[in-house]
């Protein structure tokens, strides 16, 4: 009884929010995008804050998307959708952080950065290496 | 007895409990999906500063461009949601008309980033130049092929929602189409971020 009452309530709450949830969805990944661009082309930051400020607003309009766009959580029934999303942000933070740290490591331990070290493989293959 | 016989119309509880499985099974393809991507970006930032010499991304990238690009797969993101909610409703034309813009618009960026790709390739900057335009190409290529493949998979929905109408099968397909077709939209956020925001910067 109640599982009937659950499952007619929220369709027609959807089909109302939906359009919104897509216009305000819409609106915000444009301005977070223009803003980016715009940052960028303008060089309004540079090093460090640029990377900082550039990476947060693609942050922020992954989390837009994944609200308004996927809808991820909206439905009760959802659990293990938001709970493998999880799963696969771990999974990415060792893998993808992992190998930017053994690489930046290892160019540490050669004595070279990454420039040099694509200078010194160009000398050697000047040579015939 | 006919109850039994008769491979009875689905119920409205079984359409969405089938519907709630699908999805989920889909929805954890395109999490391995984003591992494989994730494998990619990582490829590419530690590769992007072995140019050989040649070409760095500050010479390559041409922004306006690639501002365009992004914005035709986001206005094709948002009908493509809007497709769904006109499917929601019930109402045929309105989604088939909804679901060719959407197509337009992914070809669209398709084109677009073809052409970006055969003019660097011809300007001498392609896949072989260096280990940086390598992890560029497979990197952005690959998402390209999956716009390829989504852009097939909405010509195929269109024509079975065109023949049957909305049954539960070409609803289904409906929905986790635009699941995929949103998913695509996030990885190009990073693209467009990693790869070129940041490598003009």
């Amino acid at each position: 009884m109640t599982n009937q009452h659950h499952s007619t309530q929220p369709k027609t709450k959807v089909a109302h929010s939906g359009i919104w949830s897509y216009v305000i969805g819409f609106v915000l990944a444009v301005t977070l995008t223009l803003l980016a661009y715009v940052i960028v082309v303008n060089h309004l930051a540079t090093g460090f804050t640029l990377l900082a400020t550039l990476l947060g607003l693609a942050a922020v309009q992954l989390l837009v998307q994944l609200v308004f766009f996927l809808h991820l959580g909206r439905d009760k029934n959802s659990r293990w959708n938001v709970a493998s999303f999880y799963f696969m942000l771990l999974v990415l933070v060792i893998f993808v952080g992992g190998s930017l740290w053994i690489m930046s490591n290892l160019n540490y331990n050669m004595m070279m950065s990454p420039e040099e070290m694509n200078k010194f493989m160009l000398d050697q293959s000047m040579r015939g290496f | 007895m006919s109850h039994h016989l008769a491979p009875a119309v689905e119920t409205e509880a079984e359409i969405k409990e089938q519907l709630d499985t699908k999805s989920l099974g889909f929805w954890i393809y395109l999490m391995t999906d984003c591992v494989l991507f994730g494998a990619l970006f990582a490829t590419y930032i530690v590769l992007h500063t072995s140019t050989f010499g040649g070409a760095t991304s500050h010479d390559l990238f041409n922004m306006p461009f690639v501002l365009l690009e992004t914005m035709v797969l986001l206005v094709s993101t948002f009908v493509c949601g809007m497709a769904i909610l006109a499917a929601h409703a019930g109402r045929k034309q309105l989604t088939l008309i909804l679901l060719g813009a959407t197509f337009l618009l992914g070809a669209t960026f398709l084109g677009l980033e073809l052409s970006e790709f055969s003019k660097l390739a011809s300007e001498g900057h392609g896949w072989w130049a260096s280990g940086f335009l390598s992890a560029f190409f497979t990197l952005v290529g690959t998402h390209g092929l999956h716009i390829a493949v989504g852009l097939l998979w909405i010509g195929v929905m269109s024509w079975q929602l065109y023949k049957r109408g909305f049954t539960p099968g070409v609803t289904r397909r409906l929905i986790l189409f635009s699941l995929f077709w949103h998913f695509l939209d996030v990885v190009w956020i990073f693209i467009f971020t990693i790869v070129y925001l940041i490598g003009v910067a």
